[in-house]
């Protein structure tokens, strides 16, 4: 939500730019690679086999549905991995 | 390689893990304390990162001046379990990565403790229906992982379905990140509610404090006006490549739905969740007996069935965060060779009473598998849907549920289960006419995904 409306009155940090399929999209730092997706509003960036879309479903690392891959590495769970400034996201490379 | 020995080794820094490694390092303990996140408080005490400080952060949370004391430990982040070694004489060996999230060059550590103290909580258990699988459907657990941790509301319209006191955490958490939060609908009725939370009140007052918690959330309905309806439950929800709209009906006492009482609402978001599963992968791999829940078996100093392994918190059974602390100060003073005073055990089997209340009132009833339609996924990773598993089951004739995951490829996908284990094991029980080998699912060798080749590079850089 809007920092100057946000009750928990969240401190300042520093914008960070992640590549994701080839495309810049801004986030926060601190963000997890889920959260800079959801917060330029994405719901869904992987694909299942029967291609049906998938994005973050529980959030804490146990369902696996939100794996995009980190810089080259497959197999990262969107929703666990902190974003870091550069990082290049592929929501096409799967196992 | 070289083998760390602490005294006691806790996992989890949440509520019942900082709890025991606190306990455990005031009499003396050496103690390391572990933890997959990046920071401690568990799901339950989840914030704003360090590089984005909050100045209200309590707005969110409950028990918040007990976790700023607690969270000031040595504790090692971004450890993820892996395997859990047994031993016949001796607490397992656990083998650790430490590093980003699913990276590939993180750091292994060994650790063979004196005792080990096991605080991996729990996730949720989201029953299937169609349409779950849409982007838009979140467990209400990540709802308030974004909320809390990103700030971020998983839609603007938002309905919270499911079952237990847990719905109320997230309805707040949601109004306080700008979501409108069309209802809360709980499938349990008015009358087994009032039997599971009425009797005994003197039992609550001892819980007062939890008591007081559940006080706020129900002002926080009123004051922004969202319904909370009873014996009511989303039973599908409909979109193209997102949510647009759920359909809600009227459940009887077994959670089936009433003919005629269906009807849909348009929503961007829906939260949804039955109930938790513990965390129990590394307490299966120490050889920790269960319970019917498929929680760890503890005695009243948290010992497990295995010597020299002590669990704490919602492994032990769902109880919310203050049984957990009362769990996990117990747990912690055993585990290092002390002994909890009479008031600390009181506090444990008072904060359990709560606990059975929770399953008394809000417990899954097996209607629900009338919200499934043939083409329902029930496997969310292997895209198995309930006509899959009720034809496998038929065509093979087999009560194994081994074999019958083998066949059906359910629960077999990345998650390994964790998602739609019990849903399976329930369905494929009611398939074969009784399993022959139930539980199974719990059963995994390896407690996290690991990556083989970041094990063979750790592997080589040692015998360099």
């Amino acid at each position: 939500m809007e920092t100057h409306r946000d009750p928990v009155r969240p401190g300042e940090t520093s914008p960070i730019t992640i590549i994701v399929d080839g495309a810049p999209v801004r986030g926060l730092d601190g963000q997890t690679v889920a959260g800079v997706l959801m917060g330029a509003g994405r719901l869904a960036w992987r694909t299942t086999r029967n291609g049906r879309p998938r994005g973050v479903f529980c959030g804490i690392g146990v369902c696996h549905d939100c794996l995009v891959a980190v810089n080259g590495l497959p197999d990262v769970r969107a929703c666990q991995r902190r974003a870091a400034d550069g990082d290049s996201i592929s929501t096409e490379e799967q196992a | 390689m070289t083998v760390e020995t602490p005294d006691v080794l806790v996992v989890g820094a949440g509520p019942a893990g900082l709890a025991a490694a606190d306990a455990a390092r005031k009499v003396g303990a050496r103690v390391a304390l572990l933890d997959a996140a990046e920071d401690a408080g568990g799901q339950y005490w989840r914030h704003l990162p360090a590089q984005r400080p909050a100045a209200h952060e309590r707005v969110l949370h409950h028990g918040w001046d007990r976790f700023t004391a607690l969270r000031g430990q040595e504790m090692l982040t971004n450890a993820q379990v892996w395997l859990a070694e047994r031993h016949d004489d001796r607490p397992p060996t656990l083998h650790v990565l430490v590093g980003p999230a699913d990276g590939r060059d993180r750091v292994r550590r060994t650790f063979a403790p004196k005792a080990l103290v096991l605080a991996t909580g729990a996730y949720e258990r989201t029953l299937p229906f169609p349409g779950w699988d849409l982007p838009g459907v979140f467990t209400a657990g990540a709802a308030q992982a974004l909320a809390k941790s990103e700030r971020i509301a998983v839609g603007r319209r938002v309905l919270v379905a499911g079952a237990g006191p847990f719905l109320l955490p997230v309805a707040s958490s949601l109004v306080r990140t700008g979501a409108e939060v069309v209802g809360v609908l709980e499938a349990n009725g008015w009358p087994r509610l009032g039997r599971g939370w009425s009797r005994r009140p003197a039992e609550l007052l001892a819980t007062r404090h939890k008591a007081g918690e559940l006080a706020g959330y129900v002002r926080d309905l009123a004051r922004h006006r969202i319904p909370y309806r009873a014996a009511t439950a989303v039973v599908a929800a409909h979109g193209a490549e997102r949510v647009s709209s759920v359909t809600v009906a009227r459940l009887d006492p077994q959670w089936a739905p009433i003919p005629g009482t269906s009807r849909d609402v348009s929503v961007d978001a829906v939260c949804v969740s039955h109930g938790f599963v513990p965390r129990v992968e590394l307490a299966v791999s120490a050889g920790c007996g269960l319970d019917a829940y498929g929680a760890v078996v503890t005695d009243h100093d948290g010992r497990t069935t295995v010597p020299g392994v002590y669990a704490a918190g919602e492994v032990t059974g769902i109880g919310g965060a203050d049984l957990a602390l009362a769990e996990g100060v117990v747990a912690g003073l055993a585990a290092a060779g002390a002994t909890a005073s009479d008031a600390q055990r009181r506090s444990r089997s008072e904060n359990q009473r709560f606990a059975a209340r929770l399953e008394a009132a809000h417990g899954i009833r097996p209607g629900w598998v009338g919200w499934l339609g043939d083409d329902t996924t029930v496997c969310r990773c292997e895209e198995v849907t309930a006509g899959d598993l009720r034809a496998g089951a038929a065509a093979t004739g087999s009560r194994g549920l081994r074999s019958l995951k083998l066949s059906t490829r359910a629960g077999l996908g990345v998650c390994q289960g964790r998602v739609c284990g019990r849903t399976v094991e329930e369905l494929l029980h009611r398939h074969t006419g009784g399993l022959l080998d139930p539980g199974r699912t719990e059963q995994r060798p390896l407690a996290a995904f690991v990556r083989l080749g970041e094990l063979a590079a750790a592997e080589e850089q040692e015998h360099q």
